[in-house]
């Protein structure tokens, strides 16, 4: 038995040591933002059976962050071939990216998602303006030339036109790329920032601070998983109003009732006329030392960027993408054939 | 002490009655009794709920409706131009969805020129039907120009439709699938074209973005490669650290220090093992991220100090009468440990290690870090290839906006919980039957 035990582990040590983990890698590496991850699978599932002579990419998620961190870690076949995005990469990130040794970075942009906010099916009808968003949501308001905590209990008492709910809003967490489009499109700009600097504070910036800090007595709820469990307090609270994507929304429109923002109704009309406010532009980013290396690589971006995945009649837009207009379509396909680095 | 009966002692010891509290003392063992039934009666009651919702949701998984059509192979629609000969390309990239609408038309008695009718029929029909039928053509080119029976996946909201989980009272605009599409369905499944199946796919599909097309089957062969190499390499580092710790071992400072280290090891949270699997086999030893032999590496790490745990204490547990006895017969250390003391301690050994492999088999946290929460459609031919494990395939579903993914994540956990508890029972079985007492 002992002669067994000292073989088994020796063997399997060995095996440790000397295992071909140094062969090349012939699988398309792709990590990043969870808003994104379902369009890259399909993407990845398409390819995967459409080129037979490639594999089908690895798609992880973990969130556009940890994706760009994952992605500036070097150049070489240990490292990831694409980081998804759903907002663009920071200045900040292009600079450790660059130390790292990953200076020809590539970005496309392959449409534009929409945020919606929705309650349960049963409820009455929503039409928002960014100002009641800011007026239920943020920490501190001004009431009569002072700054003070945010005294709103129901929506009623924001805009008398809303329903005389309590106020509880399931919102993005701060891990999530949502929720910059969240503070920057509605916090951000239904504040009225004239009113915060005659309460005394003359600061650009602080005014800005002021305007997207979120109340913390428990009235705006940060979601940190995914829109499911936003849907799950939704169900669970009735009277909850929650922030989904327009995909994962247009997926339950048999459970939810969708609001209007300045009585605009989201759909991908909307969004990609403009029209709706509350959008944002989706990226991959993808690693120029890599083309040519990676086998079919080149030709998973080219696919990707293709109409027939992103286009207006594709399998993204069915899912809820909603395709960027044709000129640009055809922009982010040239940048890339052209080789254009950031 | 000598030995005197109780009774002539209680007898002797109370000549009149006292009030010794025994009325109060019944009591408080009757209230002790009743909190025990209690707290079990929760747990059950928690497990039973737990159990009831999940299968519930769950149990429906296990089917799929498909639809049985007769497909035409027809050669004008696959090779038009008649040049499969020289080019095999033309096989791959063939309109098979085609074949497969023009048999449901067929079939429902649509006329094809009925174009808007025609539409209607999008998303009826499984997009997998393409890999499907052509996995049938490629294998046996032959087949072109005759007609055969194929059973073809309905989408996966058609497929909700069937079992009746979705709600037809909702109006028409608000959900997948359309009033038409419900009366073509009625229609199928009235003359049996229609029907539910067990689903294999479940089983043997790898991850895909259309819930009918997508399966466990790269978690399980995942699992599978991560549970032979916790097996491999815990088992004999942890039986070897606890026999020189147990048996060998001078007991001083430095083993104290080292039995405090592997009790506190054992309680660290798993996702710190994941962190220092990424530093160390990932980015230090360059390891292939998304790979089931870092994720067995880094589950060996958090079995160890179970697997230790477990061994040491059923080495203990030997009396050591037996070690004297082999001792005193003239054996020397190594074999009294590894003739006597190890086959006595080896039912022990191995439940402890059942119980740390079923822990390991439950793990995400870890497995996040070093990228296999991820989407890998792929079979992993060897452990060095992308893979994923059961329960990230259920974390994985459990983030899923369709509702068809739903069922599929309740019948994932059934099929975890299933090898869960075989594995636990394997455990019990063997300390049962090889278990000895003194």
């Amino acid at each position: 038995m002992n002669k067994f035990l000292l073989t088994a582990s020796a063997a399997a040590l060995a095996l440790a040591a000397s295992s071909g983990f140094a062969a090349a890698r012939d699988q398309i590496q792709v990590a990043g933002s969870s808003t994104v991850l379902p369009y890259a699978k399909i993407v990845a599932e398409q390819f995967g059976e459409t080129f037979t002579k490639f594999k089908t990419p690895v798609v992880e998620s973990g969130g556009s962050g940890a994706g760009i961190k994952e992605f500036c870690k070097g150049v070489g076949e240990d490292t990831i071939d694409i980081a998804n995005s759903s907002r663009p990469i920071k200045k900040d990130e292009i600079k450790s990216c660059a130390d790292a040794g990953v200076k020809d970075i590539q970005e496309v942009r392959i449409g534009y998602d929409g945020i919606v906010f929705a309650t349960d099916i049963k409820g009455p009808d929503w039409a928002l303006v960014p100002a009641d968003i800011y007026k239920a949501l943020a920490a501190k308001l001004v009431v009569d030339g002072k700054l003070v905590d945010n005294p709103n209990t129901k929506w009623s008492q924001v805009n008398p036109k809303l329903p005389d709910w309590d106020i509880a809003a399931y919102i993005p967490g701060e891990k999530h790329g949502t929720r910059e489009v969240f503070e920057t499109k509605l916090l951000d700009a239904g504040c009225d920032k004239a009113a915060i600097k005659a309460t005394g504070i003359s600061d650009d910036k602080e005014i800005g601070k002021t305007c997207i800090a979120i109340r913390k007595d428990g009235k705006a709820v940060d979601i940190d998983g995914d829109y499911t469990e936003t849907l799950a307090r939704i169900d669970s609270n009735k009277t909850g109003v929650g922030v989904f994507g327009l995909a994962f929304y247009e997926n339950n429109a048999d459970k939810l009732k969708v609001a209007s923002v300045e009585d605009v109704v989201p759909s991908t009309e909307t969004i990609a006329s403009g029209k709706y406010p509350v959008s944002r532009p989706l990226f991959f980013y993808v690693k120029k030392a890599h083309l040519g290396v990676v086998p079919g690589l080149k030709e998973y971006v080219e696919f990707f960027l293709d109409d027939q995945m992103i286009g207006p009649e594709s399998p993204l837009a069915e899912y809820g993408l909603v395709s960027a207009p044709d000129a640009e379509r055809q922009s982010q396909r040239d940048a890339f054939a052209a080789g254009k680095t950031m | 002490m000598t030995d005197i009966p109780l009774d002539t002692m209680v007898r002797a010891a109370a000549p009149a009655r006292r009030d010794i509290g025994l009325k109060a003392r019944y009591a408080a063992e009757r209230r002790f009794r009743i909190y025990g039934v209690l707290a079990i009666s929760v747990g059950l009651a928690f497990l039973a709920i737990m159990l009831i919702t999940i299968v519930s949701k769950g149990y429906t998984a296990f089917w799929q409706t498909t639809v049985t059509l007769p497909i035409n192979f027809d050669e004008k629609i696959i090779d038009p131009s008649n040049k499969r000969a020289t080019d095999p390309d033309v096989l791959i990239k063939a309109n098979y969805p085609k074949l497969a609408d023009k048999a449901l038309m067929a079939k429902l008695g649509i006329d094809p020129s009925n174009k808007p009718m025609a539409l209607k029929l999008k998303g009826f029909l499984s997009e997998g039907a393409r890999v499907q039928l052509r996995d049938i053509v490629v294998a046996d080119p032959s087949v072109i120009g005759t007609t055969r029976n194929v059973d073809i996946l309905a989408a996966a909201n058609l497929d909700s439709a069937f079992k009746g989980q979705i709600d037809l009272n909702v109006e028409e605009a608000r959900r997948k699938v359309s009033d038409q599409q419900i009366a073509w369905m009625n229609q199928l499944k009235a003359d049996g074209t229609m029907a539910e199946h067990f689903n294999k796919g479940l089983f043997t599909y790898g991850a895909s973005s259309r819930p009918e097309t997508s399966g466990m089957g790269v978690a399980i062969i995942g699992s599978f490669y991560m549970m032979v190499i916790v097996l491999l390499l815990a088992l004999p580092i942890g039986v070897a650290a606890s026999i020189y710790l147990e048996e060998f071992a001078k007991k001083n400072r430095f083993t104290d220090l080292i039995e405090v280290n592997i009790n506190n090891l054992a309680a660290v949270p798993s996702i710190v093992f994941g962190l220092l699997g990424l530093a160390v086999f990932i980015n230090f030893l360059g390891m292939p991220r998304s790979a089931a032999f870092v994720g067995g590496l880094v589950l060996t790490l958090m079995t160890l100090p179970t697997i230790i745990i477990a061994t040491r204490a059923a080495l203990a547990a030997v009396p050591p009468s037996i070690r004297s006895a082999a001792l005193g017969l003239g054996a020397s250390k190594m074999q009294m440990v590894f003739q006597h003391i190890l086959p006595l301690a080896a039912p022990g050994i191995l439940t402890g290690t059942i119980i740390g492999l079923a822990r390991a088999l439950g793990e995400t946290a870890p497995l996040l870090l070093i990228g296999m929460v991820a989407f890998v459609a792929d079979y992993p031919k060897t452990p060095f290839d992308p893979a994923t494990a059961l329960p990230v395939q259920i974390y994985m579903w459990a983030n899923e906006a369709e509702r068809a993914f739903v069922e599929r994540m309740s019948g994932a956990i059934i099929i975890l919980l299933v090898f869960l508890m075989a594995m636990n029972i394997t455990a019990i079985v063997l300390r049962r039957r090889f278990e000895r007492r003194w």
